[in-house]
């Protein structure tokens, strides 16, 4: 990656984390809790955006960023009230620079009328303001850059180099004392200016009082230079720029003058040299000067090569050549350096530490990269399993369980526990950066919809592993798309059912019991169960006779392919329905449930772990093979009396469970441990909820016992196998499958008994 | 080596100076606001100081004012990263003692040219 590329990477990284800032202080500002640090930080983010978009040539994110940010001036500078019609023209430009943002990263077409409609809203506000005052903000702007003096300079760099050509030019340069209160120094300018090309400078010390008189911060000295140069007046310039009010400039180009006759030229040469002889004589009296006129004479190696006609030079004053490499001139630079003042430092530098501490708590946060957190994660998992290896091997040894080899084990095993938290909280983040998201989603779902919907979240400090939130935020958004698109109602029917206009999504995160929960509330319509019932027995969900409870009719939602709607919304789709959201969820080893009341609204509980790093078990054996059981998957665990068991053909069997049949899997020859049928009376039956809801029913030998295990990739250690989700090392130093449940009873329907993925393992 | 002190809350813009900085041979100090600015001049003494105007905490105006404070510092070049359309803010940096300006986006080289035109 090139360092320009790297930048790039660094900019829209930037630019997500100023868009999150734009808009939670934006939303601040809507229900009325900003403060004026608030509007700063709304200002500094788009302002960001720009300076960043500039650097990198990304002209419509500029232009579009710094509509945006006048606007936003206007409201810092309370020009602009922030009303629900000009906060909504801010959070729809919000929206617009976002994607601009993202079609600048992913270098695709933006939506240019949505550029162009939002941009003549900001405008509107813009000329809203400015027609009250008279003059819009770039006229007040090109007034102060005319005050200013200043304007761009164009300078090709070939014009700077130059060693010498053919442009020659006197310039008279003399600071005051303000140059130097602003930190710049006239040596260094000489030296710029000199650097164009060659010439001679000389220095004006007539100014300079007597010792005991000297001010060491004012500004005594001026300097002439003649200089041959390539380049333009404007090169010259613009060494200047910085000063230009500073001192006084005068930039004279000598070829203009060129044809000055010859003899003059000697004569002031004359009075020139004189001007120097009587230096020694002169005793300085003359520096109470008028502050214009500028007493200067000319003495120096270049002198015969100069025309000088003018008549500044004809007044005999205090000259004294000055070639740069001399470095006379530092007499006039301010004293800032000097110790004479430095007894004011300490105090000065202890009020700027007061300063700081008045502001804001500083920064307390480092950036890490991930791959050195997941590193630490894992060795620190490692550690954990050698500590559970010593401690067994300690019993083994048969050390007396009270003796000090023993308890010193037990506080390292306590230890070691409190670092693998401390280790996974680091890869802890608050679900805030999804929750952020929300409100634009809202937005964009209620403007499609025609509802209209107020969002509020709650516990967004609450934090889970990082992976977990960002597989998050794709469920996330289509159940806040289902509330709105299937739960909350038009408006009309909102009123007619007696409720406000305006719906309400609550969307809430907490920890509950080593795990985080989500949950999503809305006062919609809720589920109409009668209907859905109806649906699922039309579509051959459910035969229509089954007796199902009010919760198991709620679930009928997070079947595949199952959609209330006759017709796909363009939003919610079909297809693309609960079910995947269910699927998503328990992919991260996560439960989603549904309450709902009609005409009162649902609620919505998603249940995540709060890490992928470890996982509750459930240690089952099956042969020689001891296994993994997610304890999230399992619903209850039975010892089959020998009448619940049914055998099938080809010695599969099923289980009697409450009136229900379950098929039993056998897991042994399923993964291919074993190709002779285990008998289920031998040994125990795991209830596991699958993918599609119903219960199946997981055959082992022996269940050992819960415990949290590490997780370890094993597609990254081994290869991927079906059936199989990860691996974790036990105590004993073996290696123990992790079963994926879904896989599992999924490939139960498909497979042939005799299937052995352990065949078809990635190399 | 001459020594850079550069004072900007955006990332970007600072890895863009710290890049343009060390590939034209000086050495670069980072800081993220005023108030770190202030902190990372007091370690060290750098030959110019680059600052963002805008800033949280504290912003590159009173970064200036806090610097220019201090007699040991008052020598040290200021210049202060502006948009074009910062008129107003140029003068009011003036006033705060800044030194000089950079109007963003940078070139490169007049990025240098500007620090060569105040670096002693």
């Amino acid at each position: 990656m090139t360092g320009m590329e790297e930048i790039r990477q660094t900019f829209f990284e930037e630019c997500a984390e100023q868009l999150d800032e734009l808009e939670t202080g934006l939303l601040a500002i809507q229900d009325g809790s900003a403060d004026s640090e608030t509007v700063n930080a709304v200002f500094r983010a788009v302002h960001s955006v720009k300076g960043g978009a500039g650097a990198f040539n990304l002209d419509t994110l500029v232009g579009f960023a710094h509509t945006f940010e006048s606007v936003l001036d206007l409201v810092r500078s309370d020009r602009l009230e922030t009303s629900e019609q000009v906060v909504s023209v801010l959070l729809r430009s919000s929206d617009v620079l976002a994607d601009l943002v993202t079609a600048a990263r992913d270098e695709t077409a933006h939506n240019a009328a949505a550029v162009a409609e939002v941009s003549m809203a900001l405008e509107a506000l813009l000329g809203d303001t400015s027609s009250g005052s008279g003059s819009s903000a770039e006229d007040e702007l090109d007034g102060l850059m005319g005050d200013f003096g200043f304007e761009p300079v164009q300078v090709s760099l070939d014009d700077l180099i130059g060693p010498q050509g053919d442009n020659r030019f006197r310039i008279l340069f003399k600071p005051n004392r303000d140059l130097y209160a602003r930190a710049n120094e006239s040596m260094v300018l000489i030296r710029e200016v000199l650097s164009l090309g060659s010439g001679e400078v000389v220095c004006d010390m007539s100014r300079l009082p007597d010792l005991d008189a000297l001010d060491s911060e004012e500004a005594y000295l001026s300097w002439g230079i003649t200089l041959e140069t390539n380049a333009s007046r404007g090169a010259i310039e613009e060494i200047f720029e910085f000063v230009d009010e500073e001192c006084e400039l005068t930039i004279e180009d000598l070829n203009e003058t060129e044809d000055e006759p010859a003899s003059e030229d000697v004569d002031r040469e004359v009075s020139e040299l004189l001007a120097m002889l009587s230096a020694g004589a002169s005793d300085g009296s003359n520096s109470d000067d008028d502050e214009t006129d500028f007493d200067f004479a000319s003495v120096g190696m270049g002198i015969e090569t100069d025309p000088e006609p003018e008549e500044d030079f004809d007044e005999p004053g205090f000259a004294a050549p000055a070639a740069i490499e001399t470095k006379h001139e530092p007499v006039a630079a301010p004293a800032a350096r000097k110790p004479v003042e430095a007894e004011a430092g300490p105090k000065d530098a202890g009020e700027a530490g007061d300063d700081k501490k008045a502001g804001a708590p500083p920064s307390t946060t480092i950036r890490v990269d991930l791959e050195r957190v997941d590193r630490l994660i894992d060795l620190v998992g490692e550690l954990v399993i050698h500590q559970v290896m010593l401690s067994q091997s300690a019993q083994k040894a048969g050390i007396n369980s009270s003796s000090e080899v023993i308890l010193g084990f037990e506080d390292l095993e306590m230890l070691t526990r409190q670092i693998q938290d401390s280790v996974m909280a680091i890869r802890a983040q608050a679900v805030k950066s999804v929750f952020q998201k929300l409100p634009r989603l809202v937005r964009e779902v209620c403007a499609a919809t025609g509802k209209d919907v107020r969002l509020t979240t709650e516990g967004e400090y609450t934090e889970v592993d990082k992976t977990v939130i960002e597989r998050l935020s794709d469920p996330l958004t289509h159940m806040i798309r289902n509330a709105i698109d299937h739960g909350i109602e038009s408006p009309e029917d909102r009123i007619k059912a007696g409720k406000p206009p305006v719906g309400n999504i609550c969307v809430s995160a907490a920890h509950r019991s080593g795990r985080i929960v989500i949950e999503i509330s809305d006062d919609g319509a809720g589920i109409d169960r009668q209907r859905v019932r109806a649906i699922a027995v039309n579509k051959g969900l459910i035969p229509a006779g089954a007796n199902l409870s009010d919760d198991e009719i709620d679930n009928l939602i997070f079947l595949p392919g199952f959609s209330t709607r006759e017709k796909a919304s363009e939003l919610s789709g079909r297809g693309v329905g609960m079910d995947v959201v269910k699927r998503s969820i328990q992919a991260l080893g996560g439960r989603v449930s549904i309450s709902s009341q009609l005409g009162k609204g649902s609620t919505f509980v998603l249940s995540l772990p709060l890490t992928l790093a470890v996982l509750d078990g459930m240690i089952v054996s099956t042969g020689d093979n001891t296994l993994v059981l997610p304890l999230t998957a399992v619903l209850e665990t039975l010892k089959p009396n020998s009448g619940d068991i049914r055998e099938v053909l080809d010695g599969a069997s099923v289980i009697r469970v409450r009136e229900r049949f379950i098929p039993v899997i056998d897991v042994a020859r399923q993964l291919g441990f074993t190709t002779t049928p285990s008998d289920a009376r031998e040994g125990v039956i795991v209830l596991v909820e699958s993918e599609t809801g119903a219960g199946q029913a997981l055959l082992f030998d022996a269940i050992q016992g819960q415990r949290q295990v590490v997780i370890k990739s094993l597609e990254a250690n081994y290869g991927r196998i079906e059936g199989v989700s990860a691996a974790t090392i036990l105590g004993d130093g073996r290696v123990a499958l992790i079963l994926d449940v879904d896989a599992l009873t999924t490939s139960n329907r498909l497979d042939a008994p005799s299937y052995n993925p352990f065949s078809v393992a990635a190399e | 080596m001459k020594t850079i002190l550069t004072i900007d809350d955006s990332r970007t813009m600072r890895e863009m100076l710290r890049r343009t900085l060390q590939d034209a041979g000086f050495g670069v100090i980072q800081a993220e606001d005023g108030v770190d600015g202030v902190e990372k001049l007091a370690g060290s003494q750098p030959n110019v100081i680059i600052t963002d105007v805008n800033m949280p905490r504290m912003d590159g105006l009173t970064f200036i004012e806090t610097v220019r404070k201090d007699p040991a510092n008052r020598g040290i070049p200021i210049l202060v990263l502006t948009t074009e359309s910062d008129a107003e803010k140029k003068a009011r940096a003036k006033n705060a003692g800044a030194t000089g300006w950079i109007v963003k986006p940078f070139d490169p080289e007049k990025l240098v040219a500007a620090i060569n035109r105040v670096a002693a």
